[in-house]
């Protein structure tokens, strides 16, 4: 990155605070982040959601499959804070051993989704020609499915489960990525600095690994955080169809699930799973909007 | 125009064959035997595995299945439902006025919700209605719908208990009443993108320099909105539209569930469960054809409204 790009700051980046040495674009980026104060906010919300879900095991005050049948259907007490379900079991504890599938879920088909559709979008992207044709046909076939249809499909024939899960909402996901990395190689591969690097020979692998990947990173993390919200809510949906998670996994959504039919005697079962998804999915595009803004792609190219 | 249109009708043809390859080859994602598998599910007994796997068509070898299935395919020919017992075609044609109607006044609430939201934010730019719209448009997008449906149902039967007055029905479907519940839940969650969309479109519009010659004609405010802004910020928007209505098509397999609705999304649902796989395929089939007709209406409709894109 040259100091050139500096020379063109529109407002966003003219508000970052001066400092004497050169600064890599990466910094100012994360200056401008630190500066958006609802997304530091989501920040911290998620990073305290993150660490309830990791040490689940130490601050759970039950277990979350203990089954109390005499304590069924409490609303929010003392000894159970957030009530308890058909079972008797602890909802407080439901929710943070839900927070550790949740994240794994949206994180794991985040993971593949990216993995696969950067790969897609590199080759197409810089090879061209029958390559790209083909590989953008597949992709205008997966887009032709509506995503939480796609994903149903594939979790209904491979079968239920968190890894079918995490996989169906994965390959649902792919296309953003394909196509948004296969734009940005599209006119980066124009730029000389590719060009030179062929010239010295370069091998194909290299360009796109070293010069053309960092170049599109920078969109792909903010569609990734994004997605990471949407995924969410896609498995969550599965597992609140009962085709997702299943028992006696502690799930958000297949705790909602389970809440519909006691709603009228006993909405906290529903209620707060509930929450816990809308706080989490809301925390994660909140900071996916502050990245946006911070990696604003006017600067870069 | 017409050999916009001519072009695009062309290239959906090689789509709509591979979408109806994929839909094709799902059956064999199952683990195992497809015919086995769908046994298991419902508990079958050894000597009817013969029997499905002839209706299924699977003693065939691989290549004449595929060539039968397309074939029946373009007559609308799916064979009949295996825990049925009726021809698949009659069951989705049944089911999918409900779920177009669910999904056509979902898309109204989100446009009407979206639309205004947005466009009142980028008139009050910076303002706490600003801030406002754009609070509610981001909890739009985060909420889960089955949740916010399930409050939607507490709140009602909450007040029917307290107050003896049942606002909206909450089951069932028929008439405009049961339709209104499930069309805000739906909308809802789409509108909130819309309007995001909308108000950084309008805001850049906004600021375009025939906008200041339009006001320093002398335009009142309502015409310099309607006339001169909306229909250029509109062009964006009519894209994502096209991509709501494949958010709504997915949201109506929910919705459906939730307010227990009878419809093309819970046929889905209860097919993929019972794994009746004549069922899924079709209906995956016919979701991806109306979804890619409605992208082909959209892209039809930006080319006509921004001629830009017709002498491409």
């Amino acid at each position: 990155m040259t100091h050139t790009l500096r020379a063109r700051t529109p407002s966003l980046r003219a508000e970052a605070p001066p400092s004497d040495k050169a600064d890599s674009p990466w910094r100012i980026s994360l200056r401008i982040l630190g500066k958006n104060r609802a997304a530091m906010l989501a920040l911290g919300v998620l990073i305290l959601i993150s660490l309830s879900a990791l040490f689940a095991a130490q601050i759970s005050p039950y277990d979350p499959n203990e089954v109390d049948i005499l304590n069924q259907l409490q609303g929010p007490s003392a000894e159970h804070l957030l009530g308890t379900d058909l079972y008797g079991r602890d909802i407080l504890s439901r929710i943070f051993w839900g927070g550790r599938v949740t994240l794994v879920v949206g994180l794991m088909s985040v993971g593949i989704a990216a993995t696969f559709g950067i790969l897609l979008g590199l080759i197409s992207g810089f090879y061209g020609g029958v390559v790209d044709s083909v590989i953008m046909r597949f992709i205008d076939i997966l887009l032709a499915f509506p995503r939480i249809l796609l994903a149903l499909t594939i979790v209904g024939m491979l079968g239920t489960g968190l890894f079918n899960v995490m996989l169906a909402v994965g390959i649902a996901s792919i296309t953003g990525y394909a196509r948004l990395v296969r734009g940005t190689v599209l006119s980066a591969k124009e730029e000389t600095y590719v060009e030179a690097a062929r010239v010295i020979g370069c091998p194909d692998r290299r360009i796109l690994g070293k010069h053309l990947l960092p170049n599109v990173i920078g969109p792909v993390i903010v569609l990734a955080t994004l997605d990471v919200a949407a995924a969410i809510l896609a498995a969550s949906s599965l597992s609140f169809l009962g085709l997702g998670v299943q028992p006696p996994t502690a799930e958000w959504g297949y705790m909602l699930n389970e809440g519909r039919n006691y709603l009228r005697t006993a909405p906290w079962i529903t209620f707060f799973p509930g929450m816990a998804i809308a706080v989490s999915v809301l925390c994660i595009n909140m900071l996916g909007d502050g990245l946006r803004d911070a990696l604003d792609p006017r600067l870069k190219l | 125009m017409v050999r916009y249109i001519q072009r695009r009708l062309l290239i959906m043809i090689p789509v709509l064959w591979g979408v109806a390859t994929l839909v094709f080859l799902f059956m064999y994602l199952l683990p195992g035997d497809p015919a086995s598998a769908i046994l298991a599910q419902s508990g079958g007994k050894a000597k009817n595995l013969a029997a499905l796997r002839e209706q299924l068509g699977l003693d065939q070898p691989l290549g004449t299945q595929y060539l039968t299935f397309l074939r029946n395919a373009v007559r609308g020919d799916f064979g009949d439902s295996i825990f049925l017992h009726r021809p698949v075609i009659d069951i989705l044609l049944e089911n999918l006025p409900a779920s177009v109607e669910l999904a056509v006044a979902g898309m109204a609430v989100a446009v009407v919700i979206g639309l205004s939201a947005g466009i009142l934010a980028a008139l009050k730019h910076n303002q706490w209605l600003d801030r406002l719209c754009m609070v509610l448009a981001i909890t739009g997008v985060s909420m889960p719908n089955f949740w916010l449906a399930l409050l939607f149902m507490y709140a009602i039967s909450a007040v029917a208990m307290r107050w003896n007055i049942t606002l909206l029905p909450v089951t069932g479907q028929g008439d405009l009443k049961h339709l209104i519940l499930p069309a805000v839940v739906l909308g809802f969650g789409a509108s909130g993108s819309l309007a995001r969309l909308v108000r950084s479109s309008m805001l850049e519009v906004l600021q375009q320099e025939y906008m200041v010659t339009a006001k320093a004609k002398g335009l009142r405010r309502a015409a310099l909105v309607l006339r001169h802004a909306l229909p250029n910020a509109l062009i964006p928007v009519i894209t994502m539209i096209g991509l709501t209505f494949g958010a709504l098509l997915g949201g109506t397999v929910i919705i459906e569930t939730v307010f227990s609705r009878q419809g093309l999304g819970r046929t889905i649902v209860d097919a993929i469960v019972w794994k009746d796989l004549p069922i899924v395929q079709a209906a995956v089939l016919l979701t991806a054809v109306m979804y890619m007709l409605v992208n082909l209406l959209v892209d039809i409709s930006y080319a006509i409204i921004d001629p830009r894109i017709r002498y491409e």
